[in-house]
């Protein structure tokens, strides 16, 4: 009973407090998931990626897989409905007083602070991937020269190359597995 | 005649947004145009201009777009029903894909092959991350009090670990404090 409350609680917070679209939900989803110990980094990045690749917004597809891993379909429909809860009651209310809303000056003020917040936040959670993908173990300085760092670098070069030439993410996705399947056959021959 | 046409109303909402569920990659922003071929120019349910106040609404609302503009094209439609049936369309195809992978997946990641894959796309996921950084970067106001949140409010994440949700409320009352104190001096 219990795990089913925490799942719906946790993904409403996370429903709540995310603003804007994108990854605007990964600073929260990170530290939550983390919190819980219900996925670790690895496997969040790992997620991402299976997100990008299947149709439907990252949080719902987030909150699905979490929610089926930790306790099957009924924890996967209590994480999805906490996660969508608080739209949904939000639009309600916003719908039926659009007018009011859009020129609401402390609504407006308050996006002023909530936009670079986002932004801060989702730079916050580069470093923090950043870490994870490229130093697994923690930072040393022989992990600098190892070959699966060196690998991750390279790739992660030419991707932000690709990505900033609007590549479509699921190619991105596709290209960067290859390359980390021929470089890690290529280290086993070698 | 009534009853039956709102109901043929809120089944067509339904399949619409599963429709547009199933077939948006990557979630968000990608879903707009979508919506806009299916609702505006397919069923004439909203305008061109709706499709932009939906737009504005759902950026100043929380919780994830795609979720905030099916509830809202919904109930300006069909009211509540018409809410419910849309968010329950768009989530649906996600639910189901996710629900049916997820067993195979952690199986999946133990194989060789696979593993060697995920080195690659972790790497290119995190180009993918820094991508929507700096569109979110773009969208957002270029002013003193923006660098500074910016600023801030990684600095309290990335290096004193303070809890997100708490940045994410005093950002929210500084913005608001900002425009209070802006308006009092315009007077």
């Amino acid at each position: 009973m219990m795990i089913y409350l925490v799942l719906f609680l946790t993904f409403f917070k996370i429903g709540a407090f995310t603003f804007g679209g994108g990854y605007a939900m990964l600073p929260m989803i990170q530290e939550q998931v983390a919190a819980h110990g219900w996925l670790t980094d690895e496997e969040l990045i790992n997620f991402i990626a299976v997100s990008e690749s299947t149709p439907g917004p990252f949080a719902v597809n987030v909150s699905t897989y979490v929610g089926m891993e930790t306790a099957g379909l009924l924890g996967a429909i209590c994480a999805t409905l906490g996660v969508i809860m608080p739209s949904f009651i939000v639009i309600l209310i916003v719908a039926k007083c659009f007018e009011k809303f859009q020129s609401n000056k402390l609504v407006k003020g308050c996006m002023s602070g909530l936009k670079p917040a986002v932004v801060g936040l989702i730079m916050a959670a580069v470093v923090s991937t950043g870490g994870t993908v490229f130093f697994p173990a923690g930072f040393s300085a022989a992990a600098l020269t190892s070959v699966p760092f060196i690998a991750s670098a390279a790739i992660f070069l030419i991707m932000l190359v690709l990505s900033l030439k609007k590549i479509n993410p699921i190619l991105i996705i596709a290209l960067s597995a290859v390359l980390g399947i021929g470089i890690g056959y290529l280290q086993k021959l070698i | 005649m009534e009853i039956q046409n709102k109901k043929h109303i809120t089944w067509l909402l339904f399949v619409t947004f599963l429709k547009i569920g199933a077939f948006t990659f990557g979630g968000g922003y990608a879903m707009i145009p979508l919506i806009q071929k299916e609702v505006v120019e397919k069923r004439k349910w909203i305008s061109d201009q709706d499709i932009l106040d939906i737009v504005a609404i759902a950026e100043s609302t929380p919780g994830p777009i795609a979720i905030n503009s099916a509830t809202f094209v919904g109930s300006k439609i069909a009211g509540f029903f018409g809410a419910l049936f849309s968010t329950l369309g768009v989530v649906l195809p996600s639910f189901v894909i996710i629900s049916l992978i997820s067993f195979a997946l952690r199986q999946f990641e133990s194989i060789q092959i696979v593993r060697y894959a995920f080195i690659g796309i972790r790497a290119g996921v995190l180009a993918l991350i820094i991508r929507a950084l700096i569109s979110m970067y773009k969208q957002c106001p270029h002013n003193l009090l923006s660098y500074f949140v910016i600023i801030a409010s990684f600095a309290a994440v990335a290096l004193l670990k303070i809890n997100v949700l708490i940045v994410i409320l005093c950002c929210g009352i500084v913005g608001i404090a900002a425009s209070v104190l802006a308006a009092k001096r315009v007077k």
